[in-house]
């Protein structure tokens, strides 16, 4: 479990510093896709949370990342529209939902307290590589002011859902 | 007539300075893009806080020491009124990075 969660990560900051290097910045219309995408694989993580977790407090905690995660789409969603902006697929996006189905997968085959231990797990590591890829290179690449204070927010939301994270999991030892 | 006249008056004033303190005042609160403002507040007991919520998100002021818990629903205001002196630190109990301190005198 171990080694697939700091893969999940390598490969985030991995994504992060490839499109540095190349001096590839991502575009607004990938920016939106990407950030549209950590949002639906952290939905789609709560909704079998709620389904397979025991402990009380993580079955809270996932309703609050679905309940989020659904409110802040919806608002990139009105406003890429506004913006007559077209999210565009890209190999973060990509890379993102494969690794994030296979955790899927993975957590699907743990029961009772080793499911509740590893999800929150994934969600600490997961909120910390989103933020990193956020602060370091989503915010600073997107052009539109707008979409930059949208992401903005989504840093926040994504910083208190992992120190969220963290209160639960230090309640489960 | 007159006395029981006389009567009412001192009761309604009685029990008009024990409803409504002269004091009692409400204080607005406002959540807007998981940032409490101001994020330093004083009050007294018997005032009224109007936690204002701007955000498209569910918060909640929970004190650090018990003293109250408010749930506010996405994009509205709740209100609660201040029943406990002291000095009580909040904070958000679905985005923790959300943090205030209310001072309430007697
Ligand atoms: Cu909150």
């Amino acid at each position: 479990m171990f080694v697939r969660l700091s893969a999940a990560i390598a490969a985030l900051s991995l994504l992060g510093g490839a499109a540095l290097a190349q001096g590839a910045k991502p575009t607004d219309p990938q920016i939106a896709h990407i950030a549209y995408t950590a949002g639906v694989i952290d939905v789609a993580a709560g909704k079998q949370a709620i389904t397979k977790a025991s402990n009380k407090d993580v079955k809270a905690f996932a309703e609050g990342m679905v309940r989020d995660h659904e409110a802040v789409n919806k608002q990139a969603l009105d406003l890429v529209k506004k913006l007559k902006v077209t999210p565009e697929d890209n190999d973060t996006s990509k890379t993102l939902s494969k690794q994030a189905a296979d955790k899927l997968a993975e957590l699907g085959k743990l029961k009772g307290a080793d499911y509740d231990k590893a999800y929150i797990a994934n969600e600490i590591a997961y909120h910390k590589a989103v933020n990193g890829a956020l602060e370091t290179l989503l915010i600073p690449s997107a052009s539109n002011a707008e979409l930059k204070s949208l992401l903005q927010t989504g840093l926040k939301l994504f910083q208190g859902h992992q120190q969220h994270a963290e209160h639960v999991a230090a309640g489960l030892k | 007539m007159l006395p029981r006249r006389t009567f009412l008056i001192v009761t309604a004033l009685l029990s008009g300075a024990i409803a409504v303190p002269a004091h009692a005042a409400t204080i607005q609160i406002v959540m807007d893009n998981l940032v409490v403002s101001p994020a330093q507040v004083t009050a007294r007991v018997g005032d009224t806080i109007e936690w204002i919520n701007k955000d498209i998100f569910a918060h909640t002021a929970t004190a650090r020491n018990g003293d109250f818990d408010v749930a506010m629903p996405p994009k509205k205001t709740v209100t609660s009124v201040l029943k406990k002196a002291g000095t009580v630190e909040y904070y958000c109990r679905f985005h923790p990075n959300m943090k205030a301190v209310l001072t309430i005198s007697p």
